[in-house]
């Protein structure tokens, strides 16, 4: 593989998969506190 | 017997006949190290076991790094196989509060946007020559974390450990530095005022959510990138055995004793790697440049997004917290939130910035496990 296409795919999959992930990861933990909301005292 | 003087005298001199000419600098770059550490209080808990390894390694005839020599034995014990950077992970993994980021899990995103340095000096250093691994050991730099850098470049790049872990934790200790003239000139004086403590609609995360969290980031992460589950793995049981609370003895071993005993170990086995012979290069000082590099790409790419996510929210979001996205922590929130009072002394967007902050952590991760992965997948690695 040519440093090119190495590079290019570096930028859009790590890039976006980077960006995916932890946007997934938001929304777990968005739904994470719903499941687990602060008990009130 | 005047010859048998005259030897023993020549003995003494070896050391000092054998000197290579790198030899010397580099003994006084390890001085420098020293001085920066111990005088300007620069990172001191690794830049002085650096740079006495440096001095130490730089010595003619000791062989300290030879196949007997006891820095080689410790730079096999642990950083040869990627071990200490790991240990180093559970400790700062239990040493890491979740919940300022748990409160608002939208500025996970930050942390994303903070990793996009590292992806972009991947692409420049392939533009200046270097191979696909010294490429992705160099782009690493721009996570601004010790340990994955570390952990990466060891393992794939492992002639380039010394300079990619000098241009990590130097430029990590620069951020205060590096950071507010860039947060500045792509931020208006409107931008930079908004209060996020007004407009914050946050709500705490309950205990149960700070022990799943852990778990979660493990298992999620795992499936995506598993060939980054180690640095995962590692920082999420440090956190999930100090959110959890029963294993306090554990959590205490791993934030002290542990902690301080690899990072002496791993400090001195880096510094070791300072050989003058293999560090004097050219590509030394374009491994420097690229590292600051990254640093200020990753805080444009994170301010920038601070500037989207300020758009998208009607602006609720100070993009200046972008600039924390990044993984050094807590140095990174300081500066945003110092920033932040200089042009609204009633601002506080310390915890935004410490949320964005402790996203970096986990994004850092996240990005150099996805690194992996992709070249995995391509190939690259076995």
């Amino acid at each position: 593989m040519d440093n090119w296409t190495f590079g290019l795919t570096m930028l859009v999959v790590g890039m976006g998969g980077t960006l995916a992930a932890l946007g997934a990861l938001a929304l777990m933990m968005g739904l994470l506190k719903k499941i687990f909301p602060v008990k009130e005292e | 017997m005047f010859d048998a003087i005259l030897n023993g005298l020549s003995g003494l001199g070896a050391g000092v006949v054998s000197l290579h000419w790198s030899n010397p600098i580099m003994i006084a770059v390890g001085c420098l190290l020293l001085y920066l550490g111990i005088k300007k209080d620069v990172e001191p808990l690794l830049l002085v076991p650096i740079g006495f390894g440096a001095i130490l390694v730089n010595i003619p005839l000791a062989d300290l790094m030879g196949e007997e020599g006891f820095l080689r034995v410790i730079y096999n014990m642990g950083v040869a196989n990627e071990l200490f950077p790991l240990l180093i992970f559970i400790g700062i993994g239990a040493m890491t509060d979740f919940g300022p980021l748990l409160e608002n899990p939208k500025i996970f995103l930050l942390g994303a946007a903070g990793q996009f340095g590292i992806f972009l000096t991947i692409g420049l250093a392939l533009l200046f020559g270097f191979d696909k691994l010294d490429a992705v050991a160099i782009g690493v730099i721009g996570a601004c974390d010790g340990p994955t850098a570390i952990y990466v470049s060891s393992r794939y790049a492992p002639h380039l450990l010394a300079a990619v872990s000098v241009a990590a934790y130097s430029y990590m200790s620069l951020v205060p530095i590096i950071q507010p003239p860039i947060m500045r000139f792509l931020t208006t004086d409107k931008e930079r005022k908004i209060n996020m403590s007004e407009l914050s609609s946050t709500t705490p995360a309950s205990k149960a959510t700070k022990i799943v969290f852990p778990i979660v980031v493990t298992i999620f992460g795992g499936l995506i990138a598993p060939n980054g589950l180690p640095l995962l793995a590692t920082i999420m049981l440090g956190n999930l055995m100090k959110e959890c609370g029963v294993v306090s003895r554990l959590t205490k071993a791993t934030e002290n004793e542990i902690a301080n005993v690899v990072t002496l170990f791993l400090g001195i086995s880096i510094g070791a790697t300072m050989d003058g012979r293999a560090f004097l290069t050219s590509q030394t000082i374009m491994i420097l440049v690229f590292g600051f590099v990254a640093i200020c790409l990753d805080t444009v790419c994170g301010v920038l997004f601070g500037k989207l996510m300020c758009v998208m929210t009607g602006g609720r979001v100070n993009p200046l917290i972008g600039a924390a996205g990044i993984s050094a922590y807590p140095m990174a929130a300081r500066v945003v939130q110092k920033e932040g009072l200089k042009y609204n002394k009633f601002n506080f967007l310390l915890m935004h910035a410490v949320g964005a902050n402790t996203g970096g952590q986990v994004g850092s991760v996240m990005a150099a496990a996805i690194m992996l992965s992709v070249m995995k997948g391509m190939g690259i690695i076995p």
